[in-house]
C-alpha cells in the first residue's frame, strides 16, 4: 500500500496554511497572488486525493474547474497590478484603501 | 513470494517518490512566501506546481497532472514572470520593519488554521479514510475526464468557458484603463 488519502490531506493542509500565511503577511500584491495560487493548489490536492479514495472522477472535474478559475483570477489580478504600476501607485496592498480609480 | 517481494519494492518506491514530492512541495511553498524578490517566488511556485503534478500522478489523475504542468507551470507562470519583469525593481518586496501586531496576528491565524485542519484529519484518519476504492485503468485518463465533462458536468464546462471569457474581457478593460492612467500620470 502506498500512502493513503490522509497523507495527501496533511500535505494539502500544510500548503493551504502556507498560502494563507503569505496572503496575510506579505504586502506585495504579486506575492499575495502567488500565495493565493498555493492556497488553491492545496484545495486542489485534497479534491484529487478524495477523488482517488472514492474512485469517482467528479473530484478531478472540480479540480480542473478550480484551475480555470485560478487562471481567470491571475489575469484580472495581474491586470490590476499593471494598472497600479502605470498610475505610479506604490505596490503595497495596505495602501490600497479605496476602490475609487 | 517473489510477487510479494516485487509489490513490497513497488510500495517502497511509491513512498520514496511521495516523500520527495511532498517535501519539495512544502519547501517550495515556504520559499514562495519568504523570498523578498517576487521573481524567485514565482520560480519557487513553478517548482511547487511541478511537485504537485507528481503527487497528482501518484493519485492516478494523469490528465489533471498534465493540465497542471501545461496551464499552471506553463501559461500562468509565464504571465507572472512577464509582469514581474515589466515591473522591474518596483516589484521587489523586502522584509522591512519590526514584527507588528498585524504580522503576529497573521502568523497566529495561519498556525490556528493548520492546527485545526491537522487535528480534524488526525481524528478522521484510519477507518473509512484509509480504504481506497478499486479503480480501473481508465480512471483519470483524458477520455474519462472528457466523457465526464461532456455528460455529467456539461453545465460546469459551459460556465467555465463563460468565466474565462469574462476574465479575458476584464483583462483587456483593465489594460485599457492602465493606458489611460499612464497618460494622466505624465
Amino acid at each position: 500500500m502506498g500512502p493513503d488519502v490522509t497523507w495527501y490531506l496533511a500535505v494539502a493542509a500544510f500548503l493551504f496554511s502556507t498560502g494563507a500565511l503569505g496572503v496575510l503577511l506579505r504586502r506585495s500584491p504579486l506575492i499575495v497572488l502567488l500565495s493565493l495560487e498555493i492556497m488553491l493548489n492545496g484545495a486542489n490536492l485534497s479534491l484529487i486525493g478524495f477523488a482517488r479514495q472514492q474512485g469517482s472522477g467528479d473530484g478531478q472535474i472540480f479540480a480542473l474547474a478550480v484551475m480555470a478559475v485560478a487562471a481567470s483570477e491571475v489575469v484580472v489580478g495581474l491586470g490590476l497590478i499593471v494598472a497600479m504600476a502605470r498610475r505610479r501607485l506604490e505596490l503595497d496592498v495596505d495602501r490600497m484603501e479605496t476602490l475609487r480609480g | 513470494m517473489s510477487v510479494l517481494l516485487a509489490s513490497t519494492a513497488g510500495n517502497v518506491l511509491v513512498w520514496i517518490v511521495w516523500f520527495a514530492a511532498a517535501f519539495a512541495c512544502l519547501g517550495s511553498g515556504v520559499a514562495v512566501v519568504s523570498f523578498s524578490n517576487p521573481f524567485y517566488s514565482a520560480l519557487a511556485l513553478i517548482g511547487n506546481l511541478a511537485s504537485l503534478a507528481v503527487l497528482y500522478l501518484l493519485l492516478s489523475a494523469e490528465f489533471v497532472a498534465a493540465a497542471q504542468v501545461l496551464v499552471y507551470a506553463g501559461a500562468v507562470m509565464v504571465m507572472f514572470l512577464f509582469v514581474i519583469a515589466y515591473l522591474g525593481w518596483r516589484a521587489d518586496a523586502p522584509w522591512t520593519g519590526r514584527p507588528t501586531l498585524q504580522r503576529l496576528a497573521a502568523v497566529a491565524a495561519a498556525a490556528a488554521l493548520l492546527v485545526e485542519v491537522i487535528v480534524v484529519i488526525g481524528l478522521k484518519a484510519g477507518g473509512r479514510l484509509s480504504r481506497e476504492a478499486d479503480i480501473t485503468g481508465a480512471f483519470g485518463s483524458p477520455s474519462e475526464v472528457g466523457r465526464l465533462f461532456l455528460t455529467d458536468h456539461l453545465l460546469a464546462f459551459e460556465i467555465t468557458s463563460i468565466v474565462l471569457l469574462v476574465a479575458a474581457v476584464g483583462g483587456v478593460i483593465l489594460g485599457h484603463h492602465a493606458r489611460r492612467g499612464d497618460r494622466e500620470a505624465r
